[in-house]
């Protein structure tokens, strides 16, 4: 081979990026300086998906609260009006409800969208090179901002039922989302390099999608697991989500004492979910151009 | 590696013999201005090779059940699978110097788009080494990841985004992607509701204005109508003329002979011929299948044709009277039919269109003009006619052939119409001499010919507008 000296590839005017295209090697780690190099093309295409969202429609934005605002009325009476239950303690169910289902639609949301990013995007995979894990990532920064419009509203129900939040729940609540995006993140990045293979994704994930919510305490609270405990830890151990939600309540409506020990085990479990999913997709990314 | 890949380096070698002749012989290639120190290499290719695993019939995508199917038979009868291995290239090597533009041609499923790919990081090579040196933008495709719903301006910063401009580099071009569009009235409107044109026009646009130190192209002029694909051609060439490092897949031989100094050809995987881009081109049209320039038939009775006159051989030749699919713009050519002749009542006729690549018939002619020929009684046998077209008369470019032999008259026959039986490419080499004189650009019109121009400096007559006599 000739490799040049290091010199002859410093002449000339400007940086000179040298770069050699190998075969790939068995385990690959994400390269982040890579990653970085591309921000532009990130915040262009979160920029894009939030631009096209509500583009010709009526209400717009209004979509990001009807959505939650609506399940919300009709779960209420469902769940606790018809079905009886209850928020475990003093607590109104429908702010009970809202502070759980907040999450849980970020959750469902940015796994759809994810996991049909890469599929979505075929034809820009095919044709140009950039970081895939981009497209799944946009799906979760997208997401966002539906969860921000639709936190308005919970504020404006928190100033309803009279709920003052404690500062310290104020604090806790960016560990929380933290917990959701990384879980999100890493099932998204998962679930994405899955479907550019097997189109059975498509199929099963909305039908996960409705399974799982009942196995997160979105419309219940985990104290009525009690009964269950080995169904109660493995809900809250396993599922980052379920932790979530329940330390929400507690740190936004005071429905009992913010649980460390929960908080840490979801954070763990997020970060697990997070960094398989990130290599899961970095193993697979680069045949994703010949078999999408 | 030298010593376990003799064949790579045999061609790198060879490669550079080429580029080295090149410099020596200068006035040969339209690329002669350049200055000659761009030997430094900015791709290096060794060995590259892409295999892919085709199970019977190619599955758009498999389904799990599939899959555990599969394996559970995998694992039962030991069979490791009847998935063949298909290589789309093989043992690719060459080198491209800093500033050259190189053709990558080839039929359909050469591998062509596979190399460019690579090339591209798109997808990974199952062997061999790539050393790119500089920044490098793709342009497989104009118009990826365009959003309908977006207005013309979105959709520039999202396509710059994605072709791999910073935001400060595409407000910095913006308004001279604005103003090559031609959209600027349309801005604001969403691209989906803009006319094919205009949106291929927005596209090309954006990517026109990438600045890489290497680019790559695939086919992007397969798009739009003529006129698009002429413009696209014409800023190519300010890219390959502005010193930047092309490499240009195309199936359009007259635009790889115009932009690229060299070209290489793949055939099944394999690169066949790597040389100066005329002699490339030249040797891979002759090369496919023998028949661009020259068809015959040996058998009378299948020949095309009627009981009147069976067409047996056409061919184009050229100045030196020999058959080439490749002819010099400044020289004459000629097409030639051979038919039998079989019946003496009717006096058939040899027609001869010339219909170049989009489709235009330029002109028709037939053998009427040879009025010695035309005026003589027919008696049965072998008739060959020859048309001569001029030099500097047809564009550059792929021309294909009509044959006819019909008998004018009642009634009226067609003894036999054969289409694109033979084809040949026009090439200017744009030496200075030809039609276009000192101009490299695009040059338009379907026919080149050379007319006689009179200019003189008209004395000052105090008057600032003149009067041509007139007719009577």
């Amino acid at each position: 081979m000739d490799v040049e000296p290091a010199a002859e590839l410093t002449k000339g005017q400007g940086p000179v990026a040298e770069y050699v295209i190998r075969p790939p090697g068995r385990l690959l780690s994400v390269d982040w300086k890579e990653l970085w190099r591309f921000r532009d093309l990130f915040f262009v295409l979160a920029w894009r998906d939030i631009a096209i969202r509500y583009k010709q429609t009526v209400l717009g934005i209004l979509w990001a609260i009807i959505q939650p605002v609506v399940t919300m009325v009709v779960f209420t009476f469902i769940f606790n009006r018809v079905g009886n239950i209850q928020s475990g303690d003093s607590t109104p169910y429908p702010i009970f409800l809202y502070v759980g289902l907040l999450f849980w639609h970020y959750y469902s949301i940015t796994l759809t969208n994810a996991s049909n990013s890469l599929v979505l995007h075929q034809n820009m995979i095919q044709k140009i090179y950039f970081p895939r894990l981009i497209l799944p990532a946009t799906a979760a920064t997208t997401g966002l901002i539906d969860l921000a419009i639709s936190s308005i509203i919970l504020a404006g129900m928190m100033i309803y039922y009279r709920f003052s939040p404690p500062a310290l729940g104020l604090l806790v609540l960016p560990i929380l989302l933290i917990c959701v995006i990384l879980t999100s993140l890493g099932f998204g990045f998962f679930l994405s390099a899955i479907n550019v293979k097997y189109r059975d994704v498509r199929h099963a994930l909305p039908f996960v999608i409705q399974l799982l919510m009942y196995v997160t305490p979105v419309i219940y609270s985990v104290k009525m697991l009690d009964k269950h405990p080995v169904i109660k830890y493995l809900v809250l151990w396993l599922n980052p989500i379920s932790g979530v939600i329940t330390n929400a309540r507690a740190a936004l409506l005071g429905q009992g004492q913010v649980d460390w020990g929960i908080m840490a085990i979801s954070l763990l479990m997020s970060c697990v979910y997070f960094v398989f999913g990130l290599y899961y997709f970095r193993n697979t990314e680069r045949d994703f151009a010949d078999i999408v | 590696m030298d010593d376990r890949r003799p064949t790579s380096d045999d061609r790198r070698r060879k490669t550079d013999d080429i580029s080295r002749s090149r410099f020596a012989a200068p006035g040969s290639q339209s690329s002669a201005a350049r200055p000659p120190t761009m030997s430094k290499t900015i791709i290096q290719i060794d060995g590259v090779g892409k295999r892919y695993r085709v199970r019977g019939q190619r599955e758009r995508y498999l389904s799990l059940r599939d899959e555990i199917a599969k394996t559970f038979r995998r694992l039962s009868t030991k069979d490791q699978g009847r998935a063949k291995d298909f290589w789309a290239l093989r043992d690719v090597s060459f080198s491209v110097n800093e500033g050259e533009a190189v053709g990558i041609i080839g039929r359909n499923g050469a591998g062509k788009s596979t190399l460019l790919k690579i090339l591209s990081h798109i997808t990974p090579p199952t062997e061999g080494r790539i050393t790119m040196r500089g920044r490098v933008a793709s342009l497989l495709e104009v118009g990826t990841g365009f959003h309908p719903e977006l207005t013309g301006r979105e959709n520039i910063y999202l396509n710059g985004a994605i072709l791999g401009m910073s935001r400060a580099e595409v407000k910095r071009k913006f308004d001279e992607i604005v103003t090559f569009s031609e959209v600027e009235k349309f801005l604001e409107t969403p691209v989906k509701r803009y006319s094919t044109g205009m949106f291929v026009r927005l596209a090309f646009a954006v990517a026109a204005h990438l600045e890489p130190e290497i680019l790559l192209v695939d086919e992007v002029l397969a798009v739009g109508d003529a006129a698009f694909q002429k413009k696209c051609l014409g800023k190519m060439e300010d890219v390959a003329r502005g010193g930047r490092t092309v490499l240009f897949v195309s199936h359009n031989m007259a635009a790889v002979t115009r932009l690229c100094q060299r070209a290489v050809v793949l055939n099944r995987g394999l690169v066949t011929i790597d040389a100066p881009a005329a002699e490339a081109t030249a040797r891979y049209m002759q090369s496919d299948s023998g028949t661009m320039a020259e068809r015959r038939w040996g058998d009378v009775s299948s020949a095309p044709g009627d009981d009147v006159a069976r067409l047996r051989a056409v061919r184009v030749l050229n100045s030196q009277g020999l058959v080439a699919d490749t002819v010099d713009i400044r020289e004459p050519l000629s097409i030639e039919l051979e038919y039998q002749h079989m019946a003496s009542s009717l006096r058939p006729t040899a027609v001869v269109h010339i219909v170049n690549e989009g489709g235009i018939t330029l002109f028709a002619t037939n053998d009427w003009e040879d009025r010695r020929w035309y005026n003589t009684p027919r008696s049965p046998g072998l008739v060959r006619a020859r048309c001569t077209i001029p030099g500097n008369f047809l564009a550059e470019g792929h021309f294909f052939v009509l044959a006819a032999v019909v008998t004018y008259g009642r009634p009226y026959t067609h003894h036999l119409v054969e289409r694109d039986v033979v084809s040949f490419l026009v090439v200017d080499h744009s030496e200075g001499d030809g039609v276009r004189g000192p101009a490299t650009d695009f040059w338009p019109g379907v026919v080149r010919p050379r007319f006689k121009w009179d200019v003189t400096k008209l004395p000052p007559t105090g008057s600032e507008w003149t009067q041509g006599p007139r007719a009577r």
